[in-house]
């Protein structure tokens, strides 16, 4: 073939790659050996540009990195015969992406959403704090109770803290506040976290803690509608996402700007349910759902890779058309960073695969599933510091 | 019958702007298209998923709405534990259409002919089933159900069979006294009120003088109207197009047993599934769901009053 003036990719035939461990970041480095650093500028300007006229978009880019236009304009045309954009003909000549254009964006992290972005170093201090606080609620309690779940509780907690403390919109003396932003706890059994936060947030009195499971309480095993501050009851897996879909919908269509967060466990995925809401999701562009999947990589049987494997599970999600974030669920400037990011997607909804530790935060049930539903004493807790 | 239910559900959403109907589809067998094409944004299609459809229902209702789930019976029976864990745990407002019910859908074989639903709604607690024998009778209560809190079971058929009225005064929880009599009282819902007419008729013949009662409303069960019957004739025969387990006959007995135990006779499914055929009334006899199935087990009742 004839060496034309832009710069040729490189073969895939060169790269050594470990077909085994195929992820995101082995599949990115793929595609973009596709394109030359020419055409991946010329997507990350249109994604950052959609429906702005091609030729403006280009001439702005070759004065601003001092490319010549007419190499720009080469690879933008081979971007539109590879039909990863299209240009606009019916008056505006505006240029937007394809599915596939879409695809190859997502798949390459080029995003226009939330560039700028920083954290109160005193906020992620009083995160922090709370965070401790409530992994030290929820051990009392589900000693108090003397069963639960210890793993997903304590995984969970960091992306329910950062939810309640510095994203969510919330009145706890109305908890059914038209406005407020949504919460399913999908994966149910992770509950006695939920009630420790809903009390710090101040929907219910931190004594009732102790109570949990108590044949004449109110918080149960799993989320009950009843309790203040529960959007949404959970405890039979993969259900939490549909709901959230029907959630979003009304919400969109009565105009009302709120989020949808629904909260899925790993283990959780095997449900078919979580899939067909994931299609429904993407059907009606719920850009106001938010999935954070609690990514400790255990089910109650084992590893989630033994038992049903997910991986490569960010391309999943890429696939069924959503905007996929991977962030360490328990680093509260990433989670922080990412809650702020899907605040600027427009046209899907987002996934944010939190990874995290089963029972983050108790040592003898870090990473340990023989602690998924183990019963804890009091006497246990004490022997580690706790209370 | 669709088409009842596709002008009622229409109707209704030009009266109520916060009606909702949420489809798996089938629109176009559930007759849906002209609730979508008048409110586009108040109709969701999920596609043909009925899990996530009951899903998507519950969220709706959960923001103040009134949400119809619509779709083949048969097939929202595989989404029973979100219909239990999410409508029946919440009692949100939403109302269930199942439409092909029974052995309606005739030619298409056990796979689609349901008839073990009112059995398996029944059973959640909270949720009411309510079966029209007609479309009139349908029409009739249709904006009740939707008015009333909470969830409802509606179970049609596919067309309409037979009329059973010219108009109709039904009111949901009350069953209606179609036909008085004083030997024995057919309970009967749904398809099978106009077989327990024609069966009253053939056994004036025979002599014996038969009550129908019309119970539409399965759950709650009209208890005064039933147990005044069973009190004035002694001798109860019901009949339904679902399974003998479970139904209207189960939940008569259910009644009666702890009340007033009178001789009762169950005509339904026995512990079988359908089969295909090419027109309803081979199905009836093939199933034994006929007037003369009813004559035979009220001759059989009345001997053991």
């Amino acid at each position: 073939m004839r060496r034309r003036s832009y710069e040729e990719p490189i073969p895939i035939s060169e790269l050594k790659l470990d077909l085994s461990s195929v992820d995101v970041p082995v599949i990115r480095n793929i595609v973009s050996r596709g394109f030359n650093k020419n055409q991946l500028l010329i997507l990350k300007e249109i994604r950052c540009n959609i429906g702005r006229s091609l030729t403006s978009i280009l001439r702005d880019a070759s004065r601003r990195y001092g490319i010549p236009l007419s190499t720009l304009k080469l690879n933008a045309k081979i971007l539109k015969d590879l039909n990863i954009l299209k240009v606009d003909n019916g008056g505006s000549r505006g240029v937007y992406l394809t599915p596939l254009g879409e695809f190859v964006c997502e798949l390459l992290g080029i995003t226009s959403y939330g560039r700028e972005f920083s954290v109160d170093p005193k906020l992620i201090q009083s995160l922090n704090e709370k965070a401790s606080l409530v992994r030290k609620h929820v051990l009392e309690m589900m000693a108090e109770a003397g069963s639960g779940h210890v793993g997903a509780s304590l995984s969970v907690v960091d992306v329910l803290v950062a939810l309640y403390f510095a994203k969510m919109r919330y009145d706890p003396k109305n908890p059914s506040w038209p406005l407020r932003d949504r919460l399913i706890l999908s994966e149910g059994h992770a509950a006695p976290a939920l009630y420790a936060v809903l009390a710090l947030a101040g929907f219910i009195p931190t004594s009732e803690l102790y109570k949990l499971r108590d044949i004449n309480n109110y918080l149960s095993g799993h989320p009950e509608i009843i309790i203040p501050g529960v959007d949404m009851i959970s405890g039979s897996l993969g259900q939490g996402l549909s709901v959230g879909c029907g959630m979003a919908l009304a919400l969109k269509r009565d105009g009302i700007n709120s989020k949808v967060y629904v909260i899925l466990g790993d283990g959780e995925l095997d449900e078919g349910q979580v899939w067909e809401a994931a299609l429904t999701a993407s059907k009606y562009k719920l850009n106001n759902l938010v999935a954070i999947v609690d990514r400790n990589r255990y089910q109650q049987g084992g590893p989630t890779e033994h038992i049903k494997p997910l991986e490569p599970l960010a391309m999943k999600w890429i696939a069924f058309g959503w905007h996929v974030i991977e962030v360490n669920g328990h680093d509260f400037r990433e989670l922080l960073r990412a809650l702020n990011e899907v605040d600027y997607v427009m046209d899907k909804p987002s996934a944010i695969i939190a990874h995290t530790i089963k029972g983050k935060g108790y040592p003898p049930a870090e990473g340990n599933n023989d602690y998924h539903n183990k019963p804890i004493s009091k006497d246990e807790l004490r022997l580690w510091g706790f209370k | 019958m669709r088409w009842v239910l596709s002008k009622l559900i229409t109707e209704l959403g030009f009266k109520r702007s916060d009606l909702y109907v949420v489809d798996a589809d089938s629109s176009m067998s559930a007759m849906l298209t002209s609730f979508s094409e008048n409110f586009p944004e108040r109709y969701v299609n999920v596609g043909i998923s009925e899990q996530g459809l009951v899903g998507v229902a519950v969220g709706i209702a959960s923001c103040g709405k009134k949400v119809i789930i619509c779709t083949y019976s048969m097939f929202l029976m595989r989404a029973w534990e979100q219909l239990r864990n999410l409508v029946g745990r919440t009692r949100l407002d939403v109302k269930i259409v199942g439409t092909h019910s029974g052995i309606s859908s005739y030619g298409d074989g056990p796979s689609h002919q349901c008839i073990e639903d009112v059995a398996l709604m029944r059973v959640i607690p909270g949720m009411k089933v309510f079966v029209p024998a007609d479309s009139i009778a349908l029409r009739c209560c249709f904006e009740d159900i939707i008015d009333s809190e909470g969830p409802t079971y509606i179970r049609v058929g596919r067309d309409e069979d037979e009329r059973v009225y010219s108009e109709c005064s039904c009111r949901l929880g009350v069953a209606n006294v179609i036909k008085d009599g004083g030997d024995v009282a057919i309970i009967a819902s749904g398809g099978m009120v106009a077989e327990a007419l024609k069966a009253a008729n053939e056994l004036k013949r025979l002599g014996i003088d038969a009550a129908v009662i019309d119970s539409h409303t399965i759950k709650p069960i009209d208890r005064d109207t039933i147990l005044k019957y069973a009190m004035k004739t002694g001798a109860v025969v019901t009949a339904e197009e679902h399974s003998i387990y479970g139904g209207l006959g189960s939940a008569v007995a259910e009644l009666l047993v702890n009340e007033y135990p009178v001789p009762i006779a169950f005509v339904g499914i026995k512990d079988a599934f359908g089969k295909s055929a090419r027109n309803l009334s081979d199905l009836r006899r093939y199933l034994g769901l006929t007037s003369s199935d009813i004559v035979n087990a009220v001759r059989k009742v009345v001997s053991r009053r």
